[in-house]
């Protein structure tokens, strides 16, 4: 597993440069801001008070050399220290650690739910290409990428839970039940299952649109052709030779697209009331707390290099060439 | 160069091109009419709030504060297009300059580009754009500017792998013989035979761009003067219960507004790269 190693090393090293260039950027949007960088790490203008502000200007060195400036702010995210969310009067490590988890079950969730339907789906496509079944996956396809997700998960919602009254409608679990143990898991299941539908269909159409086209093109290669004529059975041809190959550009995109998917959150969480960062981004919002939404904006790009790195060891999984070609 | 009679017996040959460029010539007329077919401003009380679809003086009703549902859509169909037009442009301008730049010049300048493109495409976009938006306060120019900031690196990479193949031809190996310039070079020789893909790419991303203006005046991050179809539903979200169509119409135009947008973009690829087309099947 040497090969393995050492890609999954430099895989870190150019993790490590994406999160610093990410700080480095922060720090140029505070200061680009229109106004005094103060008062935009306070918060709206005028709602912070003087003394703050000028506690603000001491600690970050404001009336030093910008580049003194980003030394002291790289220092304090690196010592784990994102800032002080003056409206909510807490650290804003504290705000994002508390709403971290649900965030992670959601999208991990709907990311594990979008790769394995829309490889299931594409590979029904493909292995019934020219027949009702392919056509209804491929339009399915043609409208998720039309249809904003915030829309689908209120027209699912407004179906689901407010016409049929089946699930949910909003919220991360039932108020006031006090479930606990497996009770507590599938409280929150049920809540999850209307969100992680909501952000995983654009991401599923995709995948499944790829898997189809990638699948109908090794299909016609020779070696599909030597296993045929081995006498294998289709089922085995199928799983084993063509989908195995078929599946690589389909977890690079997955790879690619992990951005999308976090940064989607945002919708989905303020949608679905789900109490996680991409709601807490949408409270940021409306309240102009930067120094939140700058802590989310780095938080969410440390998700998706994780994300990165997990479709990494899937692809290391799925294709064992990758130890001697890279 | 193909014919344009050639050009428009492939398009047409895609049926489902047809039907979108159809729908959308009658988006841009609906756009352009706006204020003909609904005069007076969208964001005025028309009619008592809360009317359903066909009342009297509200087709597809009424909002919680009395606005015209089906004004605010056409006057929105306005805000849609011309952000999704304009951002395209932006991000058109970045990504094939520094495409272009990384494909001809190769090497160190390919690998820089190379990792500033790659550093933006991990990001996630949405979250930046909503920072940027949000930092820079709601505005026309502020969303078009943060769509096209986060939205050039596909056309970058394409603008690369055209410039990279291209640049090897003997036609640019002539041009280099004869001392053209670099600048040249590029703009009269390289770009407009890479163009087909461009093009198929910047249709396409007029779509995401629409998705993504709409996505971000849902957040409430949209110019507050100017009515939009994201606004509209995030405003009537917390009413779904009692008033479904509020948020039902909106959500409709932003569908067929972006799905004859992709449909257009399949024809122009079908169109302009008919080899690929062919052996797609």
């Amino acid at each position: 597993m040497l090969g393995f190693a050492q890609l999954f090393a430099s895989r870190l090293v150019k993790a490590a440069a994406i999160l610093i260039a990410i700080v480095v950027m922060n720090f140029f949007l505070v200061h680009a801001a229109p106004g005094d960088p103060a008062m935009v790490m306070a918060g709206e203008a005028g709602a912070a008070d003087e003394k703050f502000v000028t506690q603000l200007r001491e600690q970050f060195g404001l009336d030093r050399p910008l580049y003194e400036q980003l030394g002291t702010y790289v220092g304090k995210i690196v010592q784990g220290d994102l800032g002080f969310s003056y409206r909510q009067q807490r650290p804003v490590w504290d705000i994002l650690a508390e709403r971290l988890p649900a965030t992670l079950v959601l999208t991990l969730t709907a990311f594990i739910l979008a790769l394995a339907a829309g490889v299931a789906l594409g590979t029904l496509a493909a292995v019934t290409v020219g027949t009702w079944a392919d056509s209804a996956i491929t339009v399915v396809a043609l409208l998720a990428y039309a249809t904003p997700i915030y829309w689908i998960g209120l027209m699912l919602s407004l179906f689901f839970s407010i016409q049929l009254g089946w699930l949910p409608a909003f919220g991360y679990e039932t108020i006031g039940a006090g479930y606990t143990g497996l009770a507590h898991v599938a409280d929150v299941a049920v809540h999850l299952i209307l969100p992680v539908i909501t952000l995983a269909l654009f991401y599923m159409a995709s995948y499944a649109r790829l898997t189809r086209a990638s699948m109908l093109e090794v299909r016609s290669l020779d070696f599909v052709k030597t296993a045929k004529a081995k006498g294998l059975s289709q089922s085995r041809i199928v799983t084993r030779h063509v989908l195995r190959n078929a599946i690589l550009p389909v977890i690079t995109v997955a790879g690619i697209q992990a951005g999308q998917l976090v940064g989607g959150s945002i919708l989905i969480e303020t949608v679905f009331a789900w109490p996680g960062i991409g709601r807490l981004a949408f409270e940021a919002v409306l309240q102009r707390d930067y120094q939140v939404l700058l802590g989310i904006f780095l938080v969410t790009s440390i998700m998706v290099i994780l994300f990165n790195i997990l479709t990494d060891i899937l692809y290391g999984l799925v294709d064992p060439r990758i130890q001697v070609s890279q | 160069m193909m014919m344009k009679s050639d050009f428009w017996r492939a398009f047409a040959r895609n049926k489902g091109a047809v039907l979108g460029l159809v729908i959308l010539i009658a988006i841009v007329v609906l756009a352009v009419f706006a204020s003909v077919l609904f005069p007076g401003d969208p964001w005025d009380m028309a009619t008592a709030p809360f009317q359903p679809p066909l009342s009297d003086d509200a087709l597809l009703g009424s909002d919680m504060l009395g606005r015209d549902i089906a004004s605010g859509i056409a006057h929105g169909a306005r805000v849609s297009l011309l952000i999704g037009l304009t951002s395209t442009a932006a991000a058109l301008a970045i990504g094939v300059t520094l495409g272009a730049l990384a494909g001809f010049h190769g090497g160190k300048v390919d690998d820089a580009i190379m990792r500033f493109t790659e550093l933006f495409q991990t990001i996630p976009n949405f979250v930046l754009a909503v920072v940027l938006v949000a930092i820079f306060t709601p505005s026309l120019t502020t969303i078009v500017a943060a769509i096209a900031i986060v939205s050039w690196p596909p056309l970058a990479r394409l603008a690369r792998a055209e410039f990279l193949s291209l640049r090897t031809r003997e036609f640019v190996q002539a041009a280099i013989t004869t001392g053209q310039s670099n600048t040249t070079i590029i703009l009269r020789q390289i770009l407009p035979n890479s163009l087909s893909p461009i093009i198929v790419s910047a249709s396409l991303m007029v779509a995401t761009a629409i998705l993504l203006e709409s996505s971000l005046s849902f957040l409430g991050l949209g110019d507050p003067n100017a009515m939009s179809w994201g606004y509209m539903i995030g405003a009537a979200r917390t009413v779904i219960r009692q008033a479904w169509w509020m948020s039902v119409f909106p959500g409709l135009a932003i569908v067929l507004t972006v799905l004859a947008l992709n449909l257009v973009g399949e024809g122009l690829n079908d169109a302009l790269n008919p080899k690929l087309a062919r052996s797609r099947g």
